[in-house]
């Protein structure tokens, strides 16, 4: 029966077809990375550095080896170099972290591990650890941008522009220039940071849940110094992930040398606490947006400089600037990225990882732009859309923003908005409406999979993709049975296995994009070799049958546009190259959308509430409209949380994170979230990729936080620059 | 978690002996009670409470699990879950504020688990109570100091507070409890006695390891609540951060007798802003025998301010715990109350 809630199949839509692995998930039956049962395990706790920076002086395992049931305690005495120093991720290699843990007594971060026990009970493990007596030579950390000793460094490698910003700007007739920021948020799925490791002789197998499994396993290869060969990383499915699962971590490495060494499988289930430095998070951002338009409101000059956190080890740097001042039309533009080098583990990728901050503060000070010229904010975007991207002046494969505006804005009622804040009200509330543009670079890489069609019309599908809750297994099926003209129940599909063919890292939104199209050039190819030609899907068992064949297997692999041939090499050794978005030479791709929000402001007491949001959103062909609606209101409510709850906050004397637990870290509950509705707008692009795909896994989060923010500034006439906005950011004096 | 002794007692005598027990044989070996486990295991589980004996009250103590109302006083079993008393129709109705108190705290889940003398006895949230590797807490090892001043301290208390300790009391229930002038039945090794419940909590001066003026080994088995003009007009309102499953930024309970709009008696507690359950006695002072309207309400939440003191970061709780007065007896006047 059609499900209203999304659209149904009709030119760009595919079908809404069930979740693949929805009965698994729901009777509990799916295996996740710690429900594998592995003879004779061992449960390994993480001791954690509770400094910010310095040295470890001395270790006391003694009252920590007498507790019965205790195998063996790790240090930084006993691991040390078994862990080769490898290049990070950000330098061409492998891993997101590149301090080794228990490489050294150097203490580089609060929260880092200095010990890991081995033993015969998860609570053993973690009494033992508490029994370790510590004892430090401490150094004061720099925790954050303005902490005394830390690294402040422009990147002007990263620097963009056109045109002569100052002079335009120091002529113009409306100006804003307004500063913002972002806090350190966490991505807290809600599947621990899990590792299991099991040596049979020389080989080893890792239970891990990932976004990239190939990625650990020629990351952990080059660590421990073995043949990639001798590793399989497996993990049919991912309990969430958000960017927190896309890249090796060195737990992995600590787990498997565990395991060789006491020669039993090792299991690691890091605590919720340990997860907020044993990986990647969204680290603190700051922003300068100065813009200007003529009476018209026409932007002549517009100017975004951030400023980011990073680690000491590894400059991380997302420059979300690359698009926000690509959006609109604008003859004199500048850009410039800066990164703050801290006493912190190092960050990473976060849903949206720079289109989230860099939105935020761009769409927010667009907002102030429009209410300084007296103009819907709306319009203000009408009048700058533009059919090529302003710095090297390429074309847009394809951009629906203002339909996008249309579509969410008729069906949020934006029409009957009184401009003036603080003009509508229900009762005890304050009512503000606010809107933003959402973007997501369409980006792609290269994928290979498998396909085997059977003589009795069973289809299987194979690649080493990832099933983060995104749709991955449903999307495989789905695009093999279009392709080849069989119902999706008889379509199998295997994933999360280094074993099948490789695909790139399930981030970026490019999970689709990037393997659909090889899915699909498997079944191209099955169909050539049953000479079905030119005709329709319909008829390939027919020929199936006619050539008294028992099976034909295709193996496919698909290079992405903007990507050298020797690219495809790296793709078999786990490496990451994505292309699209406003990287390639020829042309702009961004995938769009338009996000409309009424908050409500209790009059007395300044609870801030999102009372309704609606978004629209064009994304090129949509293979699941259920699924990837499924993303696109995911993605609000996490804008949404983004905005007004999480928060990870620091103690600066010792670079702690004093709330990471789930009671003290926000995220919203069911009771915050009210109306959200996201419409798909109908999208045609035959240039982004052979699937026509752009990607609705970050999209529908990016413009959520300006939004809010520009309703709150409709509301109470407080322009709040400074996430997440709290009770008091809003409050007015008794 | 160290490990520890378990005993589920069946009956209550028994559970005094084995409460006591351990004291007597050595002083280090506290016996800790355990009634829904929603905060005890929770801390152990975190290093902060290290009990060696645990008696799990479940068994024993059922008999002190009824909600009676007898038309001048509501008696509440300490052992009721919170989800149960939250949802009795004489609660409901009679003391709407105590309702309200409980259906607005934790979860779904922690009121099925939780008991109201549980309940009562919550800890503190406050983070470095809550980490047993930061060294300076004076709750958690006398004379260490208090990493909370000058720490990250949005969420601490602004009442109540001392040089040694600002960590909030974060119940809902106290509050409640609190303005409707509540007594405690207690049992213990040297019998059974009642209190006020306001004398239950002690401010933290120089000693916030010491909580409550509980005896060693004594167990909560009744509230009792008397039933006054103000009772059916009362009401909870709690300000926070998120919708639901959230500690209060600042709480108010009010409860009112109005002739017209005149004051004859009121009732103020205030949760999330002080270190107990607090009653903000002055303001009361302030209303009684005037008119209730926004301009005696707003005096009325500035008086209960006035000895406010604030932290690096918790500053807007006065102005916030100030608004939340003047909403919370503003629509207290204006509820429907019958007298009954
Ligand atoms: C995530 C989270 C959110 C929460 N949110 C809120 C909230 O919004 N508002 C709120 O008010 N509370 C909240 N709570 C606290 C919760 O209400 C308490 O944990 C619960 O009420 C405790 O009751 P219990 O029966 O589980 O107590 P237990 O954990 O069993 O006991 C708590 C303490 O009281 C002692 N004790 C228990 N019963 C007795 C008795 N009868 N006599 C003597 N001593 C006794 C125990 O020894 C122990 O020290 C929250 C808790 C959590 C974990
Ligand atoms: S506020 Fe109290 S509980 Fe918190 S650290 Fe200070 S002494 Fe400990």
């Amino acid at each position: 029966m059609a499900d209203t809630r999304f659209p149904q199949a009709t030119g760009t839509m595919g079908q809404p077809y069930r979740r693949y692995e929805a009965l698994e998930k729901v009777n509990g039956s799916a295996t996740y990375a710690s429900d594998v049962k592995l003879a004779k395990t061992a449960h390994a706790y993480l001791l954690t550095s509770r400094i910010g920076r310095g040295v470890i002086r001395s270790l006391d395992l003694v009252e920590a080896r007498a507790i019965p049931g205790v195998i063996e305690i790790l240090t930084h005495q006993t691991v040390g170099e078994s862990i080769r120093q490898t290049q990070a991720l950000y330098t061409g290699g492998y891993v997101a972290d590149s301090v080794r843990p228990l490489g050294s007594a150097e203490i580089a971060y609060w929260g880092q591990p200095i010990a890991m026990v081995l033993a015969e009970s998860y609570e053993i493990a973690r009494e033992a650890a508490r029994k370790i007596g510590v004892s430090y030579d401490v150094s004061e950390p720099a925790s954050s941008f303005d902490s005394a000793g830390v690294d402040m460094t422009a990147l002007e490698p990263m620097n963009l522009g056109v045109g002569d910003f100052k002079a335009a700007y120091a002529n113009a007739a409306v100006k804003i220039d307004a500063r913002y920021s972002t806090p350190v948020q966490h991505h807290n799925a809600m599947e621990l940071f899990a590792t299991q490791c099991v040596w049979d002789g020389n080989r080893l197998t890792v239970y891990e849940p990932g976004q990239y499994l190939n990625n650990i396993k020629y990351g952990l290869a080059e660590q421990l110094g073995i043949d990639p060969e001798l590793i399989r990383v497996v993990n049919p499915y991912v309990g969430g992930a958000f960017g927190a699962k896309g890249f090796l971590t060195q737990r992995t490495a600590l787990v498997a040398i565990a395991a060789r060494r006491i020669g039993r499988p090792v299991k690691l289930v890091a605590t919720r606490e340990q997860g907020f430095f044993l990986s990647a998070y969204r680290a603190e951002t700051r922003h300068h947006v100065q813009l200007a338009a003529d009476s018209t409101g026409r932007l002549i000059a517009s100017s975004h400089e951030g400023w980011e956190v990073t680690s000491r080890a590894d400059v991380l740097a997302l420059g979300g600037n690359a698009i926000t001042l690509r959006l609109y039309g604008c003859p004199n533009i500048e850009g410039r990225v800066n990164v703050a080098k801290t006493d912190r583990s190092t960050p990473g990728f976060m849903r949206g990882p720079g289109e989230v901050p860099y939105a935020f503060a761009f769409e927010c000070a667009l907002d102030e732009l429009a209410y300084a010229l007296k103009m819907d904010p709306v319009e203000l975007r009408r009048v700058n859309d533009t059919k090529v991207e302003p710095i090297a002046g390429l074309p847009y494969t394809s951009r629906s923003l203002m339909q996008c505006f249309d579509a969410a804005g008729a069906a949020f009622g934006w029409a009957g908005k009184t401009a003036a804040p603080g003009s509508m009200r229900d009762g005890d509330w304050l009512l503000g409406w606010g809107c933003a543009a959402a973007f997501y670079p369409t980006q792609a890489g290269n994928s290979a999979a498998r396909v085997r069609l059977s003589s009795d019309g069973r289809v299987h599908v194979s690649s080493a993709g990832h099933e983060l809750g995104q749709g991955m297994y449903t999307m495989m099926a789905q695009v093999a049975s279009e392709q080849l003209g069989v119902p999706i129940e008889h379509v199998t599909v295997s994933l999360g296995d280094t074993d099948l063919p490789p695909t790139i890292v399930a981030g970026g939104s490019a999970g689709t994009a990037s393997l659909a199209p090889a899915i699909m050039s498997a079944c191209d190819a099955i169909r050539r070799r049953l000479q079905t030609g030119g005709s329709p899907a319909a008829d390939v068992m027919t020929a199936m049958r006619a050539s008294g064949l028992g099976n034909i297997e295709e193996f496919a692999e698909t290079r992405a546009h903007g990507l050298p041939p020797e690219s495809v090499q790296g793709m078999y050794r786990g490496r990451v190259a994505m292309s699209g978005g406003v990287h390639l030479p020829d042309r702009v791709q961004l995938a769009f959308g338009a996000q409309f929000v009424e908050v409500r402001i209790h009059a007395r007491t300044r609870e801030l509430r999102v009372s309704r949001a609606v978004g629209a959103f064009a994304a090129g062909r949509i293979i699941n409209p259920r699924t990837a609606h499924g993303q696109l209101v995911g993605g609000m409510i996490w804008g949404i949380s983004s905005a007004l709850h999480e928060q990870t906050e620091i103690d600066e004397r010792n670079a702690s994170y004093i709330n990471a637990n789930l009671a003290d870290y926000l995220l919203p509950v069911n009771a915050d979230i009210a109306d959200v509705q996201a419409i798909m707008v109908p999208e045609e692009d035959n240039l982004v990729n052979a699937a026509g795909v752009k990607g609705v896994g970050e999209v529908g989060t990016v413009g959520m936080a300006a939004a809010i923010a520009n309703a709150v500034y409709h509301a109470t006439g407080k322009r709040l620059r400074d996430l997440p906005l709290r009770i008091e950011h809003v409050l007015e004096e008794v | 978690m160290q490990p520890f002794h378990y005993s589920r007692p069946v009956s209550l005598a028994e559970t005094i002996v084995s409460g006591t027990q351990k004291h007597s044989r050595n002083a280090e070996a506290t016996a800790t009670f355990l009634a829904g486990g929603t905060t005890l295991i929770d801390l152990m589980k975190l290093d902060v409470m290290r009990p060696s004996h645990v008696v799990d009250l479940n068994s024993s103590a059922r008999e002190f699990s009824a909600i009676r109302f007898d038309g001048s006083t509501l008696r509440l079993g300490a052992f009721a879950k919170m989800a149960t008393v939250a949802d009795h129709p004489d609660v409901i109705s009679h003391f709407p504020v105590i309702a309200q108190s409980l259906s607005l705290a934790a979860s779904a889940q922690l009121r099925n688990m939780a008991t109201l003398g549980g309940n009562l006895l919550q800890r503190t949230r406050c983070a470095y109570f809550r980490d047993p590797s930061w060294a300076a807490c004076n709750k958690r090892s006398p004379g260490s100091g208090c990493a909370a001043i000058g720490g990250v301290n949005r969420q601490h208390a602004v009442l109540g507070t001392s040089k040694h300790c600002i960590a909030t009391y974060h119940g809902d229930f106290a509050q409640a409890l609190m303005a409707l002038d509540a007594a405690i039945m207690l049992i213990g090794p040297d019998g059974a006695r009642s209190m006020p419940f306001a004398s239950l909590h002690l401010q933290p001066g120089n000693t916030p390891h010491l909580e409550t003026s509980l005896r060693p080994g004594e167990i909560i088995t009744e509230i009792l609540v008397p039933d006054g003009p103000w009772t059916r007009r009362s009401r909870y309102v709690k300000v926070r951060d998120r919708q639901s499953y959230e500690f209060a930024v600042a709480s108010v309970a009010v409860a009112l007798a109005l002739e017209g709009s005149m004051v004859t008696d009121v009732r103020i507690a205030l949760g999330g802003l002080a270190t107990t359950p607090w009653r903000a006695v002055d303001a009361e002072d302030l209303l009684r025998g005037r008119r209730l309207n926004e301009a005696s309400a707003t005096e009325a939440a500035r008086t209960a301010f006035a000895g406010a003191v604030a932290q690096a970061h918790n500053a807007f709780k006065i102005s916030v715990g100030q608004s939340a007065i003047v909403r919370a007896l503003l629509e207290t006047a204006a509820m429907e109350a019958h007298r009954g």
